[in-house]
């Protein structure tokens, strides 16, 4: 018969009532707010600063309230939302360039549902604005830079070995590198070298050629692979440090298929800083300054050039170390007043750096920025059309080339910087950590907070109506059991949002789209049971016998139709990627829940008005 | 049909018109190949690369005078529309690059409409709109190749030939009325017929599980009348769930904004054919694949007692 033993009724009142809290704290919307934290360790962070930006708000005459400090910074809310970003500026002010003050949203989940770890649904940029990007990794790039550093230490072992593998030179050359030597001896100690350590990744193949000899040495495949994986994954950690010194909340950083890195960041509306933050693929180089004449050296201009003398310098073209070194980085002040640096590096970096340090005390010590930059380069194409095209290139500028004073190890500071802010921007890209590889921005959106509130509302318009209509459609050709399909439509609402909220889902505005989408289809399910029910009236069933018969019938085709769909969104996800993997995990999702409500759910309530009453004389349906 | 469970309701003959009606999906099929291939489909920011810029002005602006001063400051073929309203403007140019959106800002100048305000700036690279060309593309043919064998092998190979047709022929028409129109094909009209194929194979299966279920029912009746039959039967329900689908599509149509408006159209294009493909491709190809009884009998234990089922 139609009844339900007690413990369905309960599953389902308990997945509502743990849906409605999950689902409760979208209800909530968050507050526009300012982030204030140190921009490094040796500044403080405490109420006392919180106030003073307090203050500072007041006599601007912005509103604000909520001031609190959590852990090592303090969140301020403004009122307005279209002062927020006259908040920064103000607060920015009155704190200097040793604070971060970073545009925030703060959510506003009451305590007893955030102690219940139920937060809300994390906007996609599309509804909160902010900027998002899509780094690719020049993975070509990290080998060039990998056979770099081998050719140094390879010089460096055979120059250990003293003349006993002398060699003539020791250079890259595309893809591999190549060595030459003046007899096949001393070639043949030198392969000797090459075959251990450091060089044993590298396959080394001996060649003779008009009387001289070569030793060219190719990373194999899986060094590559490997190489560029580091790279990716090197560049994913430094991201993510980076964007944690911007102080955005709740930033995303997530690798997105072999070589490129999605960034985004909410809420976030001063795009030039952040992309001067995050694109900055910058490095650093150490190189002793060139003495002599010869192949072995490069010349680099200075950074700032105002106050030099000369405009170049030139430098060795072996590396002492590189930025990867560096552990920790601080801005500060020396004895003069002068912005400097101060730097630590891991035991490797400080071990090279004394061995280069100890004999050159009194040459100069050169520090390159490396950064990857594009130009418009203007192209004549196929067509005779001018186009302008990106190219990348890199650019390395000296910032600062000081005599060595003695020996250095693992801690050294940087000075000649031009300004407090320059010192402190190197700091934090040095504490970051440096990229492995240069970076360009595949992709880059930005939107606007007045529009991603627009889409909000435009989407939350078309669920309200989109939910209405079906409501009223539903209730007026099904009357009770309509009713029944709508309450389980709105279970399913929430429940779907509450799986969307617990799985930490992104809401966009196609996000919604299918949501809404979802609700026409979940009343499919309701409309086979109903219509079948019907059916089975009309074939001269008993009422009691007619709601059976319509369920298990209808159940088979319910079930199969679903399956298929859900296949389809399970190949989707496999395949796709981020926007289109979104799509199919709330398709999935959709698909589930309303299984459950217009299945399960609409049972219940049935079973409940009808199941008790043995020969009801009408169904209203 | 006397020995039909149902008396009631008239039995409509839908196989009747079987062959107009596939002749019919053949040719819109042909037609909307030739216009995907021959014209080609305008595609969006995030397929095509490039910069898109949206404005808001204060005052209505001229579209003509925008793109004529992009030129003039350099810009490489500038595209400007009107997107919305007379006062916001889109504008799409070939290149990339920093501070683009100042810059265009700087060579609109402040009397066209006044200082506008950024909406958004997206910058999309070539080689990244290529990819999710092809992504999209291989995620459609390997969908059809699931449902082919899901339907298989739930079915019989007959209806998994019709259904993976039926989808195929729903997908080439949306994308065809897409390339036929000049509608612009972006990232959001993927997800709509990505979607229509999913309603699509929901439909169908409605269609065909109604179809087994009566091939094993009714013992007497030719193939076509048990389709007939399994038509009618389901029609009320195609209907209503087309219907309250179409009216959620309609909703998002008219208040959920420009960048939804032509995944709306893409909807609405696909649920309607996808609901006329259940019937007049999926199910007239079973039956002209020569559909029989003897094809859907073979698990005994399907004869269906059902109890105690939710």
């Amino acid at each position: 018969m139609n009844r339900y033993p007690l413990w369905k009724y309960l599953l389902i009142l308990c997945v509502l009532a743990i849906s409605f809290v999950y689902a409760a704290p979208n209800l909530y919307a968050p507050d526009p707010a300012v982030q204030i934290s140190a921009q490094n360790s040796a500044t403080r962070m405490d109420d006392a600063v919180l106030a003073s930006a307090a203050t500072a708000l007041d006599a601007a005459g912005i509103g604000h309230f909520g001031e609190l400090m959590t852990g090592n910074s303090g969140l301020i809310r403004v009122r307005e939302r279209d002062q927020q970003l006259a908040a920064k500026r103000v607060v920015q002010q009155a704190l200097g360039f040793d604070y971060v003050v970073a545009l925030n949203l703060a959510p506003t989940t009451p305590t007893w549902l955030s102690n219940l770890k139920a937060k809300p649904m994390k906007l996609g940029l599309d509804l909160s604005g902010g900027v998002h990007f899509l780094l690719e990794v020049d993975t070509s790039d990290v080998m060039a830079a990998y056979l770099e550093t081998k050719s140094t230490q390879l010089r460096e072992a055979l120059r250990a070995a003293g003349t006993e593998a002398r060699y003539q030179f020791v250079r890259v050359e595309g893809d591999h590198i190549l060595a030459t030597f003046d007899t096949a001896a001393r070639r043949d100690r030198a392969a000797a070298i090459a075959a251990v350590g450091d060089f044993r990744e590298l396959v080394a193949a001996p060649a003779d050629s008009d009387g001289r000899y070569l030793l060219s040495l190719t990373p194999g495949p899986k060094v590559i692979a490997g190489r560029e994986d580091y790279a990716v994954s090197q560049n994913l950690t430094t991201l993510r440090n980076r964007v944690n010194e911007l102080g955005v909340s709740e930033p995303l950083v997530q690798r997105q298929g072999r070589n490129r890195i999605v960034v985004q960041l909410p809420g976030v509306q001063d795009t030039a800083e952040a992309k001067r933050i995050i694109g900055k693929t910058a490095n650093l180089e150490f190189r002793l300054e060139a003495k002599g004449e010869g192949l072995a050296r490069e010349s680099f201009e200075f950074r700032e050039a105002s106050d030099r003398r000369e405009p170049k310098a030139w430098l060795e073209r072996d590396l002492v170390i590189t930025g990867d070194r560096v552990i920790n980085a601080a801005s500060g002040y020396d004895e003069n007043g002068r912005p400097q640096v101060n730097i630590t590096l891991d035991s490797d970096g400080g071990r090279a750096m004394s061995r280069a340090t100890r004999s050159n005390v009194g040459r100069r010590l050169g520090v390159l920025f490396v950064e990857t930059r594009q130009r418009t380069e203007e192209r004549t194409n196929a067509e005779g059309v001018v186009e302008k095209i990106p190219v990348d290139y890199q650019e390395k500028k000296i910032i600062s080339l000081a005599t060595i004073q003695s020996a250095l190890g693992v801690q050294f500071r940087i000075t000649g910087l031009a300004s407090p802010q320059e010192a402190s921007e190197l700091a934090l890209l040095l504490r970051a950590g440096a990229l492995a590889a240069p970076m360009k921005f595949a992709e880059e959106r930005t939107i606007g907070p007045s529009l991603g509130a627009e889409n909000i509302s435009a989407g939350v318009l078309s669920t309200e109506i989109g939910l209405a209509v079906v409501v009223v459609f539903m209730l007026f050709y099904y009357r009770m059991f309509g009713l029944f399909a709508n309450l389980a439509l709105t279970a399913n609402m929430v429940i779907l949002a509450a799986l969307m909220s617990i799985i930490g889902a992104t809401l966009t505005l196609p996000g919604i789209a299918g949501f809404v989408l979802t609700m026409g289809m979940a009343v499919d399910a309701n409309v086979l049971i109903n219509a079948r029910i019907r059916e089975e009236l009309h074939n001269g069933q008993t009422i009691q016998g007619a709601i059976t018969a319509g369920y298990d019938r209808a159940y088979t085709s319910i079930v199969d139709s679903n399956l298929t769909t859900l296949l389809v969104a399970g190949i989707l996800y496999v395949i796709g990627t981020g926007p289109v993997q979104g799509f199919a995990v709330t398709l999935s999702l959709g698909i589930l829940t309303s299984m459950f409500t217009a299945i399960m759910g609409t049972r219940a309530l049935t079973n409940l008005v009808y199941g008790s009453n043995r020969n009801p004389k009408k169904l209203w349906i | 049909m006397a020995d039909s469970p149902v008396s009631n309701p008239p039995i409509i003959k839908f196989m009747a018109w079987r062959r107009p009606a596939l002749l019919a999906s053949a040719v819109l099929t042909a037609l909307s190949i030739v216009a995907i291939v021959f014209k080609g489909l305008v595609l969006g920011l995030d397929f095509s690369g490039g910069t898109q810029i949206e404005l808001h002005f204060p005052k209505a602006v001229e579209t003509e005078v925008v793109r004529a001063r992009l030129s003039a400051a350099g810009f490489v073929s500038p595209v400007a529309a009107h997107f919305g309203s007379e006062s916001d403007l889109l504008i799409r140019l070939r290149e990339g690059g920093d501070d683009l959106a100042t810059r265009v800002i700087a060579a609109i100048g402040p009397d066209a409409g006044g200082t506008p305000e950024l909406r958004r700036m997206e910058f999309v690279g070539p080689q990244v709109g290529a990819e999710l060309r092809d992504q999209g593309g291989i995620a459609v043919l390997v969908a059809l190749l699931g449902i082919l064998i899901y339907v298989a092998v739930r079915f019989q190979y007959k209806f998994a030939l019709g259904a993976a047709l039926a989808v195929a022929h729903d997908t080439i028409i949306t994308v065809g009325f897409f390339a036929l129109f000049g509608y612009e094909f972006d990232l959001t009209v993927l997800a709509a017929v990505l979607t229509v194929i999913g309603y699509s194979i929901n439909d169908t299966i409605v269609v065909f599980d109604r179809v087994r279920e009566n091939f094993r029912l009714v013992r007497k009746g030719s193939p076509e009348e048990v389709m007939n039959l399994s038509m009618t039967q389901t029609l009320e329900r195609t209907l209503l769930t087309s219907g309250a689908t179409l009216l959620v599509v309609l909703a998002l149509f008219f208040v959920g904004g420009e960048v939804l408006h032509n995944f709306a159209i893409a909807l609405m294009v696909g649920i309607g054919f996808g609901t006329y493909s259940s019937i007049y491709v999926a199910s007239v190809l079973a039956l002209e694949l020569g559909v029989r009884r003897e094809d859907l009998l073979l698990p005994v234990k399907d004869s269906q007692e059902f109890d105690g089922l939710p």
